[in-house]
């Protein structure tokens, strides 16, 4: 059933690229995602097999000219531990730790997260209130090219993104974020940590006297991909956040989303937990 | 049938090689071609944590590992954790506090249980919990389990539980 007729170890970023350039490979990061995917048949792999992890560079948490920025390989247990984000982006390691379990964290990587391109990957949505942008590295014949696209456009449906098959993830970083900036993430599942979400929301921006401005909110589990709520942004921006306009913002949302009926939940049931949810998150930001 | 890899890497301290499949998981290399077979496989899929090992320091689901990514690194396993006089202190006191019923679970709560404790000196009963949320033990015995762990904390530091 599986045939891999190559396995290669890159241990440069040009190594990998160029591996990556000869065409039809699988990329190995922590596995978390495509071992299972490849054991239950749900995903075939091509016939060579590309393991990221020894690829210098791809993995750690740094600031650079105004920016922040996550190496690809960076694990979810590295973001819940990371003191520089734990200061300047706190809703990242918070939502790493409602990120399945300790065993599953310190394997599983941001850019495995990003490149399953699930509907429900958790790390996305924070990554999408700040404004993110993905990096990702190619070999042109000559030299190593890296070009940048905003997270939001990368993502094309489940568990398909605009990546193209030579093109390997290197970094995910985003604006440093400035003073007053809030930002919430919630998770709803059945079990506390270890589950996919069936449905999860952020909400960020700049609190300023009762009111928030430059508002981001976002959606997972509820559309084909994870989605930034522009119809709910502009029922909340610039406006008090009084009981009126939460309301306002959780009709809103319904807008926003096209969530389907799955094993997890109904497409209705999904409808009321966003309804739910948001109220009860911006209910949170506006007493904070 | 997918490719051989050779790999070299440190099991339970000792130097091994192997020439595995490229798709192999570690928990299929350990169980059948170390015949380790303490570590268990449950569910396959990283929901139960019956297949915890330790590499490199930090516990990891078997399960969801390829073989070939031990490859020059350090991997610990439940026989790993014998001492010359038997099981271990962690170990005894999973016996002491009977915190095992079938013992199914039990290799993959002890190994967690060492990572945390190799992790921390001190913990409290919540954070326990929370560190063996990838555990599942279909016996229930999770209050003992959690006691055991604080407990062993509770021995090797000075520090108070709470
Ligand atoms: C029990 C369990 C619980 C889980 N819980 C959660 C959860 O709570 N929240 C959540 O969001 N996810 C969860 N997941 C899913 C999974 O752990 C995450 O999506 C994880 O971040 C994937 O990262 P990885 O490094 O393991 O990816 P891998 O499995 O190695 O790769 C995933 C995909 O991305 C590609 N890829 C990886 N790295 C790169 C790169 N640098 N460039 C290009 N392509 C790349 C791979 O080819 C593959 O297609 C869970 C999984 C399991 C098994
Ligand atoms: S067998 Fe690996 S987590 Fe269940
Ligand atoms: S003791 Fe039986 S599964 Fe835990």
């Amino acid at each position: 059933m599986h045939d891999i007729k190559r396995y290669l170890v890159p241990v440069s970023l040009e190594e990998a690229v160029r591996a990556a350039a000869e065409g039809d490979a699988t990329l190995l990061a922590g596995g978390t995602d495509l071992m299972p995917q490849t054991r239950t048949g749900a995903r075939s792999f091509s016939p060579t097999l590309i393991n990221l992890k020894r690829v210098p560079g791809l993995r750690g948490v740094s600031r650079e000219n105004g920016n922040i920025r996550l190496g690809a390989l960076t694990t979810v247990t590295d973001v819940l531990n990371d003191v520089l984000l734990r200061e300047a982006a706190p809703v990242l390691p918070e939502t790493a730790d409602h990120f399945a379990s300790d065993q599953v964290r310190n394997s599983a990587t941001i850019g495995g997260n990003i490149c399953n391109a699930s509907p429900a990957g958790d790390m996305i949505i924070p990554l999408l209130l700040l404004d993110a942008v993905v990096e990702l590295a190619s070999w042109n014949g000559e030299a190593v090219e890296t070009r940048s696209m905003p997270l939001e456009e990368f993502f094309v449906g489940p568990g398909r993104t605009k990546r193209q098959p030579g093109e390997i993830l290197t970094a995910v970083r985003f604006p440093v974020p400035g003073e007053g900036f809030i930002a919430r993430f919630v998770k709803f599942g059945t079990r506390p940590a270890l589950d996919i979400s069936v449905v999860s929301i952020g909400v960020a921006g700049v609190k300023e006297n009762g009111t928030l401005r430059r508002v981001r909110m976002a959606f997972g589990a509820v559309a084909p991909v994870p989605v930034r709520g522009r119809t709910t942004e502009a029922a909340v921006e610039g406006r008090p956040l009084t009981a009126e306009t939460i309301r306002q913002a959780s009709e809103a949302t319904q807008e926003d989303i096209s969530p389907i009926s799955d094993v997890r939940a109904s497409a209705w049931y999904r409808r009321e937990l966003v309804r739910t949810l948001t109220t009860r998150i911006l209910n949170d930001v506006s007493t904070s | 049938m997918s490719v051989l890899h050779s790999i070299r890497f440190t099991l339970n301290g000792k130097p091994v090689q192997a020439a595995v499949p490229v798709h192999l998981s570690a928990i299929d290399m350990l169980r059948d071609v170390f015949h380790l077979t303490g570590t268990k496989l449950g569910c396959g899929e990283g929901e139960c944590g019956a297949c915890t090992i330790i590499v490199d320091g930090v516990s990891v689901n078997s399960c969801l590992m390829f073989a070939v990514d031990c490859d020059g690194r350090e991997v610990t396993t439940i026989e790993g954790l014998r001492t010359d006089e038997g099981l271990n202190p962690l170990q005894k006191a999973f016996v002491q506090h009977g915190a095992v019923q079938c013992g199914f679970c039990t290799p993959g709560m002890v190994m967690q249980g060492t990572a945390l404790l190799n992790r921390r000196s001190s913990m409290t009963v919540e954070e326990v919990r929370r560190g063996i949320e990838g555990n599942l033990c279909r016996c229930t015995g999770y209050r003992k389990i959690i006691d055991t762990i604080a407990s062993a904390l509770h021995e090797t530091s000075s520090e108070e539980i709470s």
